[in-house]
C-alpha cells in the first residue's frame, strides 16, 4: 500500500531557531497517529508545514501521491488535508451551519461534486448531528462552551472531507468525560476511514487512540514506533521526565 | 427575495425617488440628491471590501478621481478629434474599467498587508495618482479641467435632471451587485477571510482570490461613481476630486449604517448625505466633516455595529426572548434544584 503522507528530511527555521530539522515520516492510508513531544517541540509547526500555513524551507511533502511543497493552504485543503486547530478558530459572524457550510461550498465544491442548497443544507445538519451540536446550528459560535467549540473545529475539519485529519491539541484543557468524548468522534471518523494524526498532552487519550506514536524533541524525531515500545525508550523518558 | 425581483424593487424605488424629486420642481434637489447619491455608490463599494471583507481601504479617493479623470481624459480626446460619440453611460463603463483594473493591480500589490498597513497602502496609493494627476498636463494638471455640459438633454430635460437619474440608477446596480455578494457564496467566503483568514483557507477558501475579486469590484464601482462628476461639478480640480471627505465619508456611512449588510451602506449615505447637505445650505460648508466625525464618534461609542446592529440587539431583547430562556431552565432537569 502506497503511504499517504510522507514528509521527507523537512526543515524549518525562523531565524537562527531551527524549529524542524530533518524530519522524515510516513502515514499510512487508515493509521490513528500519535504526535507528541514537550512544549516547543515543534509539533505545531510541523503541522503548519505540512498543510501549508508555513512554508517548510528543506525537504519536501507529498500527499496522496503528488508533491504539495510550495501549495496554499486551500490547495492542500482540497486535496484532502484538513486540520482542526490548538485553539479553536471559529468564524465568529457566521452561525454554526454557516462555519460548517464553508469548506462545503469551497472544498467539496472545488472537487467537482456540485450540490443543491438543500442539499447542503441537510449535509450541515447532518455534520453538526455528529458531533452533537445539531441543537445549537442556528446559535453563534460565542454560545458555546470551549468542548462545544472544539467540536465545531472537528466538524468543520469534517465538512471538507478529507482523507487525512490533523486534529492539532483537540482535547486540551477539556474535563475527563470531555475528552472522551473527543475520542469517541475521532475514532468514529478513522472507522470512516479517515486518516488520523493525534497531536496531544493528554497521555492517557493519546495512548488510548493511537496505533503508532511519534515523538518530538527539540525539533528532532527521537521515536517512532508501537505506543508501548516508544514509551519504554530511554530517549523518550529523558526528553519527558528529565535526568 | 432573488437578485432579479430586488433589483426590480430598487428600480421601482428609484422612479418614486425620481418623480417625488421631480414634483417638487427645483433644481436644487437635484444637486444635492447627486451627492446623496454618489455617496450610496461609494460607501457600497467600499462596503463590499471593507465591510464584508474586512479591509479597510482609506483609497476610495483615488479609485472616484480614476474615474473623474477617465472622463476629463477622454473628453479631451473627443475635443481634441471632434467626436463627440461618447455617452455618459459609456463614459462610466469606461471609468469603471479603468478603477476596476487599479483596484486589480493595488489588491495584487497590497493584499498580503493586513489591518492598519493594509489602510496606509491605500492611503498612499491616492497620494500616488494625486502627485500623477497633478503632473499630467493633458488632464489639466494642478490647474484642474474644464468640462463643458450640454445644456439640455432629449425627453428628460436639464442636464442636472440626467445625471441624477444615472446616479440612481448606478446606486440601484451597485446595492443589487452587493446584496448579489453577500447571498452568494462569494459573501461566504468574504465573511471567513474577515473572521479568520488562516481558518479561512485551512477551510479552502482561496482567500488572496476572492480578496482580489473583492478589491476589483470594490473599485470598479468607485471608479463608475466617479466618471459622471466631472460633469456635474463643471470644473475639476485634483485637490478637492482627491479630497478626504470621499474617504472619511464612505468610511463613515457604512459605520454608521451596519457593514455586515447592503442595508447599511445605504442607511448611513442617505442619513449623513442629506444631513451633510443641510448643515452646507444652513450653517455652512465646513462644517461638513465635523458633523462626520461627530456622529461618528457618538456611533463608535454606542453602537459599534452600526444602526442595523441596534436594531438587532433591540430584537433580541424582545420580551418574547426572555420567554423562551424562562421555557427552556424549566424544561431542562439540571436548572431544577
Amino acid at each position: 500500500m502506497t503511504d499517504l503522507l510522507i514528509i521527507e528530511n523537512l526543515g524549518k527555521r525562523f531565524g537562527g531557531f531551527v524549529a524542524l530539522e530533518n524530519i522524515s515520516l510516513s502515514v499510512t492510508p487508515g493509521e490513528r497517529l500519535g504526535l507528541i513531544g514537550p512544549n516547543g517541540s515543534g509539533k505545531s509547526t510541523l503541522v503548519n508545514c505540512i498543510c501549508g500555513t508555513l512554508r517548510n524551507e528543506r525537504g519536501s511533502v507529498h500527499f496522496d501521491g503528488r508533491s504539495i511543497n510550495g501549495l496554499a493552504a486551500h490547495q492542500r485543503t482540497h486535496l484532502g488535508l484538513a486540520r482542526s486547530f490548538q485553539l479553536p478558530r471559529p468564524f465568529l459572524s457566521l452561525n454554526l451551519m454557516d462555519n460548517v457550510r464553508i469548506p462545503l461550498l469551497y472544498t467539496v465544491g472545488a472537487r467537482g461534486t456540485r450540490r443543491s442548497t438543500g442539499d447542503i443544507e441537510t449535509r450541515c445538519v447532518d455534520l453538526l448531528r455528529e458531533v452533537g451540536l445539531d441543537a445549537k446550528a442556528r446559535r453563534m459560535p460565542k454560545d458555546l462552551t470551549q468542548v462545544e467549540m472544539r467540536k465545531l473545529e472537528l466538524a468543520r475539519a469534517m465538512a471538507s472531507e478529507p482523507k487525512l485529519l490533523i486534529a492539532d491539541e483537540a482535547m486540551a484543557g477539556l474535563t475527563h468525560s470531555e475528552v472522551e468524548e473527543i475520542l469517541t468522534l475521532l475514532v468514529r471518523l478513522n472507522e470512516q476511514g479517515v486518516t488520523v494524526i493525534l497531536i496531544e498532552h493528554i497521555m492517557r487519550a493519546v495512548m488510548s487512540f493511537s496505533r503508532r506514536i511519534v515523538v518530538l524533541v527539540s525539533g528532532k524525531k527521537i521515536a517512532d514506533g508501537l505506543p508501548d515500545d516508544v514509551m519504554r525508550d530511554p530517549e523518550v523518558e529523558r526528553a519527558y521526565l528529565g535526568q | 427575495m432573488r437578485t432579479t425581483s430586488f433589483f426590480i424593487v430598487c428600480l421601482v424605488v428609484a422612479a418614486a425617488v425620481f418623480g417625488a424629486s421631480v414634483a417638487i420642481g427645483n433644481d436644487y434637489v437635484f444637486f444635492a440628491g447627486y451627492v446623496v447619491l454618489q455617496y450610496i455608490v461609494l460607501s457600497t463599494a467600499w462596503n463590499i471590501l471593507g465591510g464584508y471583507c474586512g479591509y479597510v481601504n482609506f483609497g476610495t479617493a483615488a479609485f472616484f478621481a480614476l474615474g473623474a479623470y477617465s472622463t476629463v481624459a477622454l473628453y479631451k480626446v473627443m475635443t481634441d478629434t471632434d467626436f463627440y460619440g461618447l455617452p455618459l453611460p459609456v463614459l462610466i463603463v469606461i471609468g469603471g474599467a479603468v478603477s476596476g483594473i487599479v483596484g486589480f493591480g493595488m489588491g495584487y500589490l497590497t493584499l498580503r498587508l493586513r489591518g492598519a498597513f493594509f489602510a496606509i497602502a491605500t492611503l498612499a496609493l491616492a497620494v500616488v495618482l494625486q502627485t500623477l494627476v497633478v503632473n499630467w498636463d493633458y488632464v489639466g494638471g494642478s490647474r484642474g479641467a474644464y468640462i463643458l455640459r450640454p445644456e439640455n438633454v432629449p425627453i428628460i430635460g436639464s442636464y442636472i435632471k440626467y445625471l441624477f437619474l444615472i446616479m440612481l440608477l448606478l446606486a440601484v446596480v451597485a446595492l443589487s451587485v452587493a446584496r448579489l455578494i453577500e447571498h452568494s457564496r462569494l459573501g461566504y467566503g468574504l465573511a471567513t477571510i474577515r473572521d479568520d483568514e488562516l481558518a479561512a483557507e485551512a477551510a479552502g477558501v482561496p482567500t488572496l482570490k476572492l480578496k482580489l475579486i473583492a478589491t476589483t469590484i470594490s473599485g470598479a464601482l468607485m471608479g463608475m461613481a466617479g466618471a459622471p462628476f466631472p460633469y456635474y461639478i463643471g470644473y475639476l480640480q485634483p485637490d478637492s476630486t482627491f479630497g478626504l471627505d470621499y474617504a472619511v465619508n464612505s468610511i463613515a456611512m457604512p459605520l454608521i449604517g451596519g457593514t455586515t449588510s447592503w442595508l447599511g451602506p445605504l442607511i448611513g449615505a442617505i442619513l449623513l448625505g442629506s444631513l451633510q447637505q443641510i448643515a452646507t445650505v444652513t450653517i455652512s460648508s465646513a462644517v461638513n466633516l465635523l458633523v462626520v466625525g461627530v456622529i461618528l464618534v457618538l456611533f463608535v461609542i454606542l453602537a459599534p455595529n452600526g444602526i442595523i446592529g441596534l436594531v438587532h440587539t433591540y430584537w433580541q431583547h424582545k420580551p418574547e426572548d426572555f420567554v423562551g430562556r424562562r421555557k427552556v431552565e424549566t424544561e431542562s432537569p439540571e436548572a431544577v434544584p
